[in-house]
């Protein structure tokens, strides 16, 4: 058995890395799309505010995607780093659309990304444009394969246990590619990614609108951003992925801790709008519920049953006692017996070998696991409930915020109203609004999928890797130390450049450079390139 | 299935051979640039003139290694698994200096600052030499054997430290890394750069060459009389699918010379180190820079398929319990997984290669310190 601090430190590294990850990837998946319409408008009209749109906002990408490249690399390196026995596990699944990610995605995003930076003069308007549509379609389709990779392990179809090998194997890649809960996952995240692409444009033209500087430039901005969010938000919202929810094991347990449904209650089932979940004693208390919601969303129906809390423990104290048969059965056929009623036996309880599995956190040979360690394990099998309830309230709670940010700033901008200042200051100091979403929706997912790794198939405790603790707060202080660092410098030259706007470009043609009334002359203070 | 079990165990070592030597070859000459960028290049310009030489490919060049470990994770899942977490520390350290490429980059112009410059030319730096090194360390301690074996369930446990992965063999191993992609980026240096860096880069070639030169043959020596190499002595048909302890496997001094008599051929792999080097040196100092990258992408080529061809069929040989050791036979993924992503490759990587030639051709051109004056502004 690995000890329990080995993986707290693991998971806390992962999580920590990720999150860190998460801030620049979702502007990332946003900004290229938006510097792609930017760009195509320019290449339509010939107007150079648009040419001038796209250079100073990719200004702002590149700050950005070096970040997201920078902390990407250890996401890549971790898996092998501090989750051997879970690549070696699944490697096999889940290695492949990652692999497939770097040889689609990552080549095609990286490739570009250097000729939309430094072609412009070299390519042709048609020939600039299509870089930068590349580049968009490299970030989105990476997305995709990390979220066909991040799906499996919510809902792990398409693949079967080898005997031979100890490892989950590939059964139908077709299976892995389609999986539902892998579709709404990628349209939920990438729609999230062009909100956070299109609250950045906004909150910083918003900005430039306040302080009256290089107002064609910032309204034509804004109204970019005030268009694109607006769809996108709604694509969020809309196809949000609690109906993904209702597929794949633990899925089930997600919602109902998501929910705080601790009792499966008589459908539709009411939505609890706040409340305060108590773990321990499996109630929420000062709940305050709106009838039917919750069964319409989740079920998409009135008279499905949500499934509650201790009715799924139920269930999985089942599976875990058909996991410890599967377990013994499986020393059994590795000790060499493999007659047919053995393997006959062995098949019958094999979907549940994952449950047995949990017991190993309490005992190294879970058929010897006593029925306290049952009962025990059968609990961990619920993530923290309010954790998700929270998490999701404030990922759900900042979503509505931002579409009426944006369903305002549309129905202005239609207006061609740029002059109140109330949304313009709302954009601005709304822009957290986008991160605090995405962060907390990537908790939900993540925190949700608990005790696994793989929902059903592999605990989190055995996932990790044999390393010491030493070794572990070695990487973490890494960490800490270098990523702390690095946001501090990227939020330093992103404020910076944002408050330099469009003059960073050194046309001649913008605010700072006219203000000393010298045309290509810059303020000393504000020069840089 | 189209392709048997047996035939794609051994493409996918072939596959690992490209993505590793696509990565040395492109990225190489970035992290070499990296190397040399405090050395060769003196004035702020300079430095950006170097820079600048690879500023719009190290992205597109990174992304071998980081492909690379995507597709061990899918082939080689037990070596992704081993390695990594067991060379824990040396990987870590490979990682965060990889941190300061992608920012190094970008924000090194971003503000004036002399020291602020001057940070990220020595983060840039680190970000060439430690990768390097490390990789180097990595496959001396590899040619060696490491310290590891699996329990029954196949989780695998690392007996070594970092520090006993810093011995003479694995670090002679480092200085032939580090030489070879100091020489390789020299040389592409030498290509793309005009000026007081063209010529700092023709001395830096020549030495680094040198040093490869001395340290490679230092490094065969040993391997031939010094390094007991691994051979196996048994193990299932390898159509099918078994475990790595399913086998066995002695440890014999000169094992790793099996392969250079059984197949003649493979000779031909240290001896493009050599000889691509020695010509290095040659077009190099008579300005034919055009030439010096061919031959000293051969040895790069070369020096690679040496470590790899030497091994053979072994991947990660484990010193404790040679019998646990990583094959190409036993440590690789199902049938399935295996041609699934034989055919993703085949698709994709003649893709790549197609785009990235453009991107290169489009962006070609000799910078000095001319070039970057006038593009102040839209230049790294």
């Amino acid at each position: 058995m690995i000890s329990e601090i080995v993986v707290d430190l693991s998971r806390l590294q992962f999580a920590a890395t990720a999150l860190y990850h998460f801030l620049f990837v979702p502007l990332t998946l946003g900004l290229s799309w938006m510097l792609f319409i930017m760009e195509s408008v320019y290449v339509m009209t010939g107007k150079e505010v648009y040419r001038d749109m796209v250079r100073f906002w990719g200004k702002l990408f590149g700050i950005n995607f070096a970040m997201g490249v920078t902390t990407g690399i250890t996401m890549e390196f971790q898996f092998g780093t501090n989750w051997a026995y879970y690549s070696h596990y699944v490697g096999d699944v889940f290695g492949t659309p990652l692999a497939i990610e770097g040889l689609m995605a990552f080549f095609l995003e990286s490739t570009f990304v250097g000729l939309f930076f430094f072609g412009w003069d070299r390519l042709s308007k048609v020939q600039h444009l299509l870089v930068t549509f590349l580049v968009a379609l490299g970030s989105n389709l990476s997305a995709l394969w990390i979220l066909i990779a991040n799906g499996w392990m919510q809902n792990p179809v398409g693949a079967e246990f080898n005997l031979d090998t100890m490892r989950m194997e590939l059964s139908s890649f077709a299976d892995l590619i389609f999986n539902p809960v892998a579709q709404v996952k990628f349209v939920h995240t990438v729609s999230a990614g062009y909100v956070t692409g299109a609250l950045f444009v906004l909150g910083i033209s918003s900005w430039y609108l306040l302080k009256g500087r290089d107002l064609p430039f910032a309204r034509r901005s804004f109204a970019v951003a005030a268009g694109f969010g607006l769809a996108s938000v709604l694509s969020v919202i809309v196809l949000g992925d609690e109906s993904g929810y209702t597929t794949g094991e633990a899925q089930e347990m997600k919602l109902a801790a998501i929910e705080a449904e601790w009792e499966t209650e008589e459908p539709p089932a009411a939505f609890t709008l706040v409340g305060f979940p108590d773990q321990e004693a499996q109630v929420t208390r000062m709940a305050v519920k709106v009838p039917w919601v919750l069964g319409l969303i989740a079920t998409r129906s009135l008279d499905e049953p949500v499934k509650g809390i201790k009715e799924l423990v139920e269930e999985n104290w089942l599976r875990i006692r058909s996991g410890m048969i599967a377990w013994q059965l499986l020393q059994r056929i590795r000790a060499g017996d493999r007659s047919p009623e053995t393997m006959a036996a062995f098949d019958q309880h094999a979907e549940n070998l994952g449950y047995g599995l949990l017991l190993k956190r309490y005992v190294e040979d879970p058929s010897l696991a006593t029925a306290e360690d049952v009962d025990r394990a059968a609990l961990d099998t619920v993530p923290h409930v309010a954790t998700l309830f929270w998490s999701f309230r404030a990922m759900v709670g900042s979503g509505f915020l931002m579409l009426f940010i944006f369903a305002m700033a549309f129905w202005y901008c239609a207006r061609r109203e740029f002059n109140h200042r109330w949304l313009l200051r709302l954009a601005l100091y709304g822009m957290p609004l986008a991160w605090l979403a995405c962060e907390f929706g990537w908790i939900v997912a993540e925190m949700g999928r608990q005790p696994w790794t793989i929902a059903g198939v592999l605990p989190t405790h055995l996932s990790a890797s044999s390393r010491s603790t030493g070794e572990l707060w070695f990487s973490l202080g890494g960490f800490l130390f270098f990523y702390t660092g690095l946001l501090v410098v990227e939020l330093y030259l992103m404020f910076k450049y944002a408050r330099l706007g469009p003059s960073a470009l050194h046309t001649g043609r913008y605010h700072f450079e006219r203000a000393t009334g010298g045309g290509l002359a810059v303020q000393p203070a504000q020069r840089m390139e | 299935m189209l392709l048997d079990y047996e035939t794609l165990k051994i493409i996918w070592w072939c596959f690992m051979a490209v993505l590793l030597i696509g990565f040395a070859l492109t990225d190489g000459f970035d992290l070499g640039m990296g190397m040399l960028l405090p050395f060769v290049a003196r004035s702020d310009e300079e430095r950006r003139v170097a820079i600048n030489a690879v500023g719009p490919t190290w992205d597109g060049n990174q992304v071998w290694l980081i492909t690379a470990g995507g597709a061990l994770f899918a082939a080689w899942p037990l070596v992704y698994a081993a390695s990594f977490s067991g060379f824990y520390v040396a990987m870590l350290l490979v990682l965060f200096a990889l941190f300061f490429r992608p920012v190094g980059f970008e924000y090194r112009n971003k503000l004036e600052d002399p020291r602020w410059r001057t940070f990220w030319d020595w983060g840039l730096f680190a970000g060439g030499f430690v990768p390097a090194l490390v990789f180097g360390v990595a496959f001396g301690n590899l040619l060696q054997g490491v310290p590891f074996h699996f329990d029954p369930d196949m989780r695998s446990y690392y007996e070594g430290s970092f520090f006993a992965l810093l011995n003479p063999f694995g670090l002679l191993a480092g200085v032939v890394s580090v030489a070879l992609l100091a020489m390789h980026g020299a040389i592409y240096l030498q290509l793309r750069t005009g000026g007081a860096v063209y010529e700092r880069c023709r001395i830096a070639a020549t030495w680094a060459a040198l040093l490869y030169l001395v340290a490679f043959a230092l490094a065969g020596l040993w391997v031939s009389f010094g390094i007991e190499g691994y051979r196996v002595t048994g193990m299932p048909d390898p159509g099918t699918s078994f475990g790595p302890l399913a086998k066995s496997v002695t440890r014999a001094s000169g094992a790793w010379l099996d392969i250079y008599r059984t197949h003649p051929w493979a000779m031909a792999a240290p001896a493009a180190g050599f000889l691509g080097a020695l010509l290095t040196i040659l077009f190099s100092r008579f300005d034919r820079p055009g030439a010096a990258f061919l031959t000293s992408a051969a040895a790069v080529t070369g020096t690679l398929l040496t470590a790899g061809l030497s091994m053979f069929p072994f991947v990660m040989p484990s010193s404790s319990h040679p019998s646990h050791s990583l094959t190409l036979w036993d440590a690789v993924s199902s049938h399935r997984t295996l041609e699934l992503m034989f055919f993703a490759t085949v698709l994709f990587l003649p893709l790549i290669v197609l785009y990235t030639s453009w991107v290169y051709r489009v962006m070609w051109g000799r910078i000095d310190t001319q070039v970057v004056q006038e593009n102040r502004h839209n230049l790294y």
